[in-house]
């Protein structure tokens, strides 16, 4: 018999219960009595607005951080999840997915993490360009850190969450992740992973509750400076945009794409002029 | 004083210095017809609720032209017309042949500068100097740069990807640089393989409306280029259509929002120019000759109308006193009056509306204690004008140093350390644009790197270019114009097979 474990939070580097005291048990879809597999801790707002001030705290220091050390570290990812593979499947097995299928979910997050840890050094001279103007100037633009970036997981939750938090990270920015509403221990047990890959406490933070509830606070927020809206559900996603324009967040829906752009949509352009005259 | 080279000079030797015989740019080049009707599927269409409205030359407050007031039909009649051109003939025209109709654009231009310079000085106030020399060259290179991309639109991107035209874009553009946003606007899109409909600002349509004879001349097919004038309501008819893929827009902070929240509900896509609240910070091992120059054209450059405007002055302390004296003596300098004069600084402010509202926040200033510094020459009597001033003894929480004025008003303000001017740079919701003046090639680096704008402008300021990306961080928008970037706005990136 396993241990009924209560899955939490990770905000700040820590994990922590919902302040709201809230639990959900999540029952095996395997079995037919309704047996519960594990007890997880449910997101309050009040949790929402702790995650974005660790992640804003936590910010400076990551962007400031050389793209080659972010890169290590996205690596280091990778290989924890690596080290992890046996469990991570087995638990996506637990919750009703197939030997195959869960194995492919755990290869395909790897993969992803490995993919973005090598962007980590490359997306300043692929996105940046010096400019060729009419006129005795330097002219230089390169890609800076939005910030504070909100991600709405979609449903797989290690290969979608990859494919989502890696760019952004990637780039310099920190994140409130919304995990997979389907899927909680998955996720929850990859925050265990960020846990132990030296990714710095509050730069990834990961709730799981209810997305229709906690989402919107998300676009709301005043301190989020994106959002990738691309894990809510369609219905949802109007309504994100829109509540967004009282910060202009950049507003993004990457799914994941594999392509600089996607890490591109978290970063904005900077433009530096100067005189090349004597 | 620090510097006895900075005293000021007499004021009676400025007033004879502006006191040179006027050198008014003639006007006969301009015909303007009596009233314009639409552009809209390569023909001019009367608006359909059958009204027009005056745009008025804001030197003298004359009307000089009727101008259509488009409402939401207009403006469903123009993306049905984009939506033709862009499925018929737009699609059937190969990017080898958009590229050379936009060479053709920028050539056109060129060959018409002059006719161009003096309506858009005429229709709205800016100094003929800065249309002549600026907006209207610009404006060329603009179309120049974009016809380039047409036929290279794959290798901008990086590979793996191709990239195909967005749609329909609407595009809806201030009154600022009327003719320049148009290009910033439509170049891209054009180059890219998009129609437009194009909604000029309500007191600044004519220089969109002669372009169309351009447009024409140059061959591009009816349709591709739609032009609805008229007020907020056709913007926002425009914001809020279905049939648009893309909206780009230039203009204030809270018309933004309102055209975010539009756009969340059709899924366009967006990009954003909005206000900017700049700082220009000058250290104390600034070139200072060159700093007040930089300052000069940060604030007062098109009557400070710029949305980029260097109109937080951040001076390290040691050198405040000295640099804000040699800026009051230059200040008293500039000549404000006549646009059409080419020895004009300061032309008229663009609007009645704006001249109050100007006029208005110089009065909150005084009133919250910050000390008004203004020229004492006279304005012309008529028109809308209004004194180039600066602000010293500016409190970070005072709204000048908070709010956009959109006028040639500076707020001046200090710092002691490094740290505290990048404190006070970044204390504001902006970030579309700062300056930096120092002669330390390392403290520019430190500085630029930690300024939150999307342009920093190091020992220069308000210089553009086509090739240079423009555009801002956090409140000031999202999305760039110009460069290989800018062309991000108006293309949809598929994998390539």
């Amino acid at each position: 018999m396993n241990e009924m474990k209560t899955y939490k939070l990770y905000v700040g580097g820590a994990f922590v219960r919902s302040e709201s005291g809230r639990v959900t048990s999540v029952t095996s879809v395997t079995s037919d009595d309704g047996e519960v597999l594990a007890r997880v801790a449910t997101a309050s707002r009040k949790d929402l607005r702790d995650a974005v001030v660790a992640a804003r705290g936590a910010q400076p220091a990551w962007a400031s951080a050389t793209p080659y050390l972010r890169g290590q570290i996205l690596y280091r990812v990778a290989e924890m999840l690596d080290g992890r593979r046996t469990s991570a499947a087995d638990e996506l097995v637990r919750s009703g997915w197939s030997k195959a299928d869960a194995a492919v979910e755990v290869d395909a997050a790897i993969d992803t993490w490995v993919w973005w840890a090598g962007w980590a050094d490359k997306l300043t001279q692929v996105l940046g360009s010096v400019n060729p103007v009419a006129g005795p100037f330097l002219n230089v633009s390169t890609p800076e850190p939005v910030g504070v970036v909100g991600v709405v997981a979609a449903d797989r939750p290690l290969a979608d969450l990859a494919g989502v938090l890696a760019p952004v990270l990637c780039g310099g920015n920190t994140a409130v992740v919304l995990a997979s509403a389907a899927h909680p221990l998955a996720a929850l047990s990859f925050a265990e992973v960020l846990a132990t890959s030296d990714v710095p406490g509050g730069v990834a933070n990961v709730l799981w509750g209810d997305v229709g509830e906690l989402a919107p606070w998300l676009a709301d927020h005043a301190d989020v400076d994106a959002i990738d809206v691309s894990g809510a559900p369609d219905g949802l996603r109007c309504d994100l945009v829109e509540r967004s324009a009282g910060n202009l967040k950049r507003c993004a829906a990457t799914s994941g794409l594999r392509r600089p752009q996607t890490a591109g949509e978290f970063l904005d352009l900077k433009t530096v002029w100067h005189p090349a005259r004597v | 004083m620090n510097d006895r080279s900075a005293e000021p000079e007499p004021l009676a030797a400025a007033q004879t210095f502006a006191g040179y015989a006027p050198a008014p740019e003639s006007t006969s080049i301009v015909t303007l017809a009596d009233r314009y009707d639409l552009w809209i599927g390569g023909e001019w269409r009367p608006p359909s609720e059958g009204r027009w409205f005056p745009t008025v030359n804001p030197a003298s407050g004359e009307p000089i032209a009727e101008i259509a007031e488009g409402s939401a039909p207009d403006i469903d009649a123009a993306v049905a017309a984009a939506r033709a051109a862009f499925d018929g003939p737009w699609a059937a025209t190969s990017p080898s042949q958009r590229s050379r109709i936009l060479f053709r654009i920028a050539r056109l231009l060129q060959e018409r500068a002059r006719e161009f310079a003096v309506l858009e000085s005429l229709d709205g106030g800016k100094p003929i100097r800065e249309s002549r020399d600026v907006d209207v060259p610009l404006a060329a290179a603009h179309f120049f740069y974009h016809a380039g991309w047409a036929d290279k639109l794959d290798w901008a991107f990086g590979g793996g990807v191709h990239a195909r035209p967005v749609g329909v874009v609407g595009q809806i553009i201030p009154w600022n640089f009327p003719l320049l946003m148009a290009a910033w606007k439509l170049a891209p899109a054009l180059a890219a393989g998009n129609t437009v409909v194009l909604k000029p600002a309500e007191t600044t349509s004519l220089t969109a409306l002669l372009l169309v004879e351009v447009l024409r001349e140059a061959g591009l097919p009816a349709g591709v280029v739609n032009i609805v004038t008229g007020g907020g309501d056709a913007g926002a008819a425009l914001a809020a259509h279905p049939g648009v893929d893309k909206i780009a827009f230039t203009g204030s902070t809270e018309v933004g929002r309102s055209i975010r929240r539009a756009t969340a509900a059709t899924g366009a896509r967006l990009t954003l120019e909005l206000g900017g609240k700049s700082a220009h910070v000058i250290y104390d091992d600034a070139p200072l000759d060159q700093a007040v120059e930089g300052a000069v054209q940060g604030i007062w450059f098109n009557q400070g109308h710029v949305c980029c405007a260097g109109s937080r002055l951040l001076v390290q302390e040691s050198i405040a006193d000295a640099f804000t004296e040699r800026l009051v003596a230059r200040m008293q300098r500039l000549r404000v009056g006549d646009p059409l004069d080419k020895n004009t600084d300061i032309g008229a402010i663009n609007s009645g509306a704006q001249l109050a509202r100007i006029t208005e926040l110089c009065e909150i200033a005084e009133s919250e204690g910050a000390r008004r510094v203004q020229t004492t020459a006279a304005l012309p009597d008529r028109g809308w004008f209004f004194p180039p001033t600066i602000f010293t003894g500016v409190d970070t929480s005072h709204r000048i140093a908070v709010e956009e004025v959109f006028g040639p008003v500076l707020a001046v303000m200090t710092f002691r350390t490094p740290q505290e001017a990048i404190a006070k740079a970044n204390s504001t919701p902006y970030g579309l644009a700062a300056g930096v003046w120092t002669s330390d090639g390392a403290r520019i680096l430190w500085t630029a790197e930690r300024l939150r704008a999307g342009v920093v402008w190091a020992n220069t300021y308000n210089q553009f270019d086509p090739a240079s990306p423009f555009g801002g961080m956090r409140a000031s928008g999202f999305g760039r114009e110009g460069g290989r970037q800018g062309l991000d706005a108006y293309v949809n990136l598929e994998a390539a097979s």
